[in-house]
């Protein structure tokens, strides 16, 4: 079982280092972990992808709890939540091919962020099943190099539905 | 301007704040980072230091005085290696959540990270066996981070916490600002249980027919022996203790069923294994406590009181959880049960328990006149009534003492549980022994630990402390050596100590203690009797025993009660 973990901690010196520790002394996985200033410069948010079996995955979140420049664990695997990922992915560029390149760059809404002779490198952002899937529709060009930002997400807030009063009649 | 804001350097802030928080004793090695202190250290009138042998005997001297009580030890070490050698001590504080503040020397802010010498990261080293860690960089921050180690240590699940200073942050000068109280957002422990599950709870008590309470050291630490005195009294359940939780209840009380694990006694193990309600105080369902995690107290409904929410359900399952204070919560409980107290006739239970008991005593053979290591602790036992601080370190002794010596106070019982660490137990009694005065403080190691930090009795000579350093020498690495015997087909590698041991007694004359040594069961007495009655410095008492020894009953590792090994009896004709 996979899970997303949004974690609220102190913006000081070794922070991450004592999750990426205690991730590793305890054994836990970690997928991909992402890190960076909130709105309170003080503050960092970490988005961490774990996996395990349940009670292993309860236990990662009590132990991040534990640390004591965590202020905040979200589980937002439990919750409706926005997540995303960026991706850059240089691509070998031959004569002949740029177009088929760029329609599926176009595909998947990505962006020419580099070109040169020998190479032409793409970003996209998305989940991860669509960086995903982009890579795997550019392997048969040949990929050079592939860098990820690993997942960052966010809750998605309450939506307020505003009913109407009275039926309303369109004429 | 006043008093607390008179401008000080980083060495004075140190000093001050140590006082603010109420600290008179700190156990300590000078070192080229942290001249600046011993400097201030001097002339200070306040602060009583210990001048140890080997950082990691104050590591342990810190513990010893922490766990005898309840304050926090504070050690002082310089850079690089002094820090270094206080690492098996902090990781020894770290698995038994013992509170200790631990400062280290730094080299100067502009040489980290440059291999400096006596430089380490020990920050980095000691992240994963501290309860937090902080390192000083600037010298405004120093009397905050102070007060936030010992607010951090002390509170919730207690625990070391390290603070690394930089020499130059010593000499810096600042006004000196000690603050009021720490607000820390990602740290507020739950004190009070929450009320729904603890009325749960009383239902539970009420409704079993065979209820047991599995005490663990955070009763002794929540100072709640009081409360789970009455609880057991009131009901008339039965209380088994872990290593740590051993001392808060009367080992001599009826309703006492001693220690259970690997080597508990067989009826503590049996009760466990056939209670329908298990009631977790404090207690973290260690692998040498549980064994096979399947089957342990299988049957069971299962409390959890516990103020870290990370101990729940970590090791077994259980079905209700309370996070909080010990303390709090079993009063709360109390309450309930005073509201509606338990009614159950128990009698059934108890009978159980009596045949188990019966079936399978705590029994040594004591009649081919040799000197044995669990006889010693029975005559210690009986001649102190108990009550003896008793300091053990790791092994076949340490297990010996949970059967036989009957603690009845807590913080009565000091010992490495969670790291097993061996040379524990020499600094650590010396660390009660500075804090302990109207009780005897006794130290128990084998030949093997007690070489380990053995250094130490020149420390305790040198305050003239009145320890009772006892060693059961039976001239081998006796628990490794009964893992041999049992499940290495008597393969006794590297565990014979018999022609290398040094000769005790000239060892501890040498460092400034009295010394006798017997091998004679008829001597016991009279040795016990003068050991106890010297109290001009440190005594030791070497009693060499027989090494064939071994520790029963016995759970093997990951085993059930189904797999005990029990000396004389057949196993399959107990369960």
């Amino acid at each position: 079982m996979k899970k997303i973990i949004s974690v609220l901690v102190e913006n000081k010196f070794g922070a991450l280092n004592r999750v990426a520790t205690m991730f590793s002394g305890r054994g836990f996985n970690i997928h991909s972990i992402s890190i960076g200033v909130t709105e309170d410069p003080e503050v960092s948010r970490m988005t961490i992808v774990t996996s395990g079996e349940a009670n292993i995955l309860d236990q990662v979140i009590k132990q991040l709890n534990r640390l004591i420049d965590i202020i905040k664990v979200i589980d937002l695997s439990a919750e409706h939540h926005v997540a995303r990922e960026l991706a850059m992915i240089s691509v070998n560029y031959q004569k002949g091919i740029r177009s088929e390149i760029m329609n599926i760059c176009e595909v998947f809404q990505g962006k020419v962020v580099d070109i040169t002779i020998k190479s032409i490198t793409i970003e996209v952002t998305g989940p991860p099943d669509k960086i995903d899937a982009i890579i795997n529709m550019l392997t048969p060009y040949g990929i050079k190099d592939v860098a990820r930002s690993g997942l960052v997400a966010l809750k998605r807030e309450e939506q307020i539905i505003i009913k109407p009063k009275k039926e309303v009649t369109i004429s | 301007m006043s008093q607390t804001h008179r401008e000080m350097n980083g060495a004075e802030i140190f000093l001050e704040s140590l006082r603010k928080e109420g600290v008179d004793i700190i156990f300590g090695y000078p070192g080229g980072a942290v001249l600046g202190i011993y400097d201030k250290l001097y002339d200070c009138d306040f602060i009583h230091h210990i001048l140890v042998r080997h950082e990691q005997g104050a590591a342990h001297m810190a513990e010893g005085y922490a766990k005898a009580t309840g304050k926090v030890g504070v050690v002082l070490v310089t850079s690089g290696p002094g820090a270094t050698n206080t690492v098996t001590g902090i990781a020894d504080a770290y698995m038994d959540s013992i509170p200790i503040v631990v400062f280290t020397g730094q080299v100067p802010s502009k040489l980290i990270g440059n291999d400096a010498f006596q430089e380490a990261d020990i920050v980095g080293i000691t992240r994963p066996i501290t309860k937090h860690n902080f390192l000083v960089r600037e010298v405004d921050e120093l009397a905050s981070t102070i007060k936030k180690a010992f607010f951090i240590a002390s509170t919730g699940r207690p625990g070391p916490v390290l603070v690394d200073m930089p020499k130059d942050m010593l000499a810096k000068i600042t006004k000196f600002i000690y603050p009021d109280h720490v607000e820390i957002r990602g740290y507020k422990p739950t004190y009070s249980g929450h009320s729904q599950q603890i009325k749960k709870a009383a239902n539970a008590l009420r409704k079993a027919k065979r209820p047991l309470l599995y005490v663990g050291g955070g009763v002794v630490m929540s100072n709640a022996d009081r409360e789970l005195t009455l609880l057991a009294r009131e009901t008339g359940i039965p209380v088994t203790m872990t290593l740590q939780g051993l001392g808060s209840f009367p080992m001599t009380d009826d309703l006492s069923l001693g220690m259970l694990g690997m080597h508990g006694t067989f009826w503590a193990n049996m009760a466990t294994e056939n209670c329908d309600l298990l009631i977790s105080l404090g207690a973290r369902f260690d692998d040498r406590v549980t064994g096979n995690t399947e089957t342990f107290a299988k049957d069971a409904y299962k409390i959890q009181v516990d103020i870290d929410p990370t101990a729940i359900d970590k090791n077994v399952k259980v079905d209700l959880p309370i996070v909080g204070d010990l303390k709090n919560v079993l009063a709360e409980l109390l309450t309930e049960l005073a509201e509606k107290p338990v009614t159950t006739d128990f009698t059934d239970w108890w009978s159980m328990i009596t045949k188990w008991k019966d079936a399978c005593p705590l029994e040594f053979e004591n009649s081919d006149g040799k000197l044995r290591a669990q006889y010693v602790l029975q005559r210690l036992s009986k001649m102190t009534k108990g009550e003896a601080v008793v300091v053990t370190d790791v092994g076949q002794h340490q297990m010996w003492t949970t059967q036989w010596y009957e603690f009845n106070h807590p913080r009565s019982h000091i010992t490495s549980g969670g790291l097993g660490t061996m040379g524990f137990s020499v600094p650590a009694a010396i660390g009660a022994a500075f804090a302990i005065k109207d009780r005897p403080v006794i130290s128990i190691s084998g030949d093997g630990g007690f070489q380990m930090n053995m250094q130490e009795l020149i420390t305790a000579a040198a305050y003239k402390l009145p320890i009772k350093f006892i060693i059961l020498n039976n001239s081998f690495l006796g628990m490794v050596r009964q893992w041999q015997d049992l499940f290495y087909k008597e393969k006794y590698s590297f565990t014979d100590l018999s022609k290398t041991n040094p000769n005790f007694v000239k060892v501890a004359e040498a460092f400034g203690c009295k010394a006798m040594s017997t091998d004679n069961p008829a001597e016991v007495d009279g040795l016990i009797n003068e050991m106890m009655e010297y109290n001009d410095g440190p005594v030791l008492v070497e009693f060499k025993v027989v090494k064939e020894e071994m520790v029963f009953p016995m759970v093997p590792s990951g085993g059930s009660i189904r797999d005990i090994m029990v000396k004389r009896l057949d196993p399959n004709r107990l369960v």
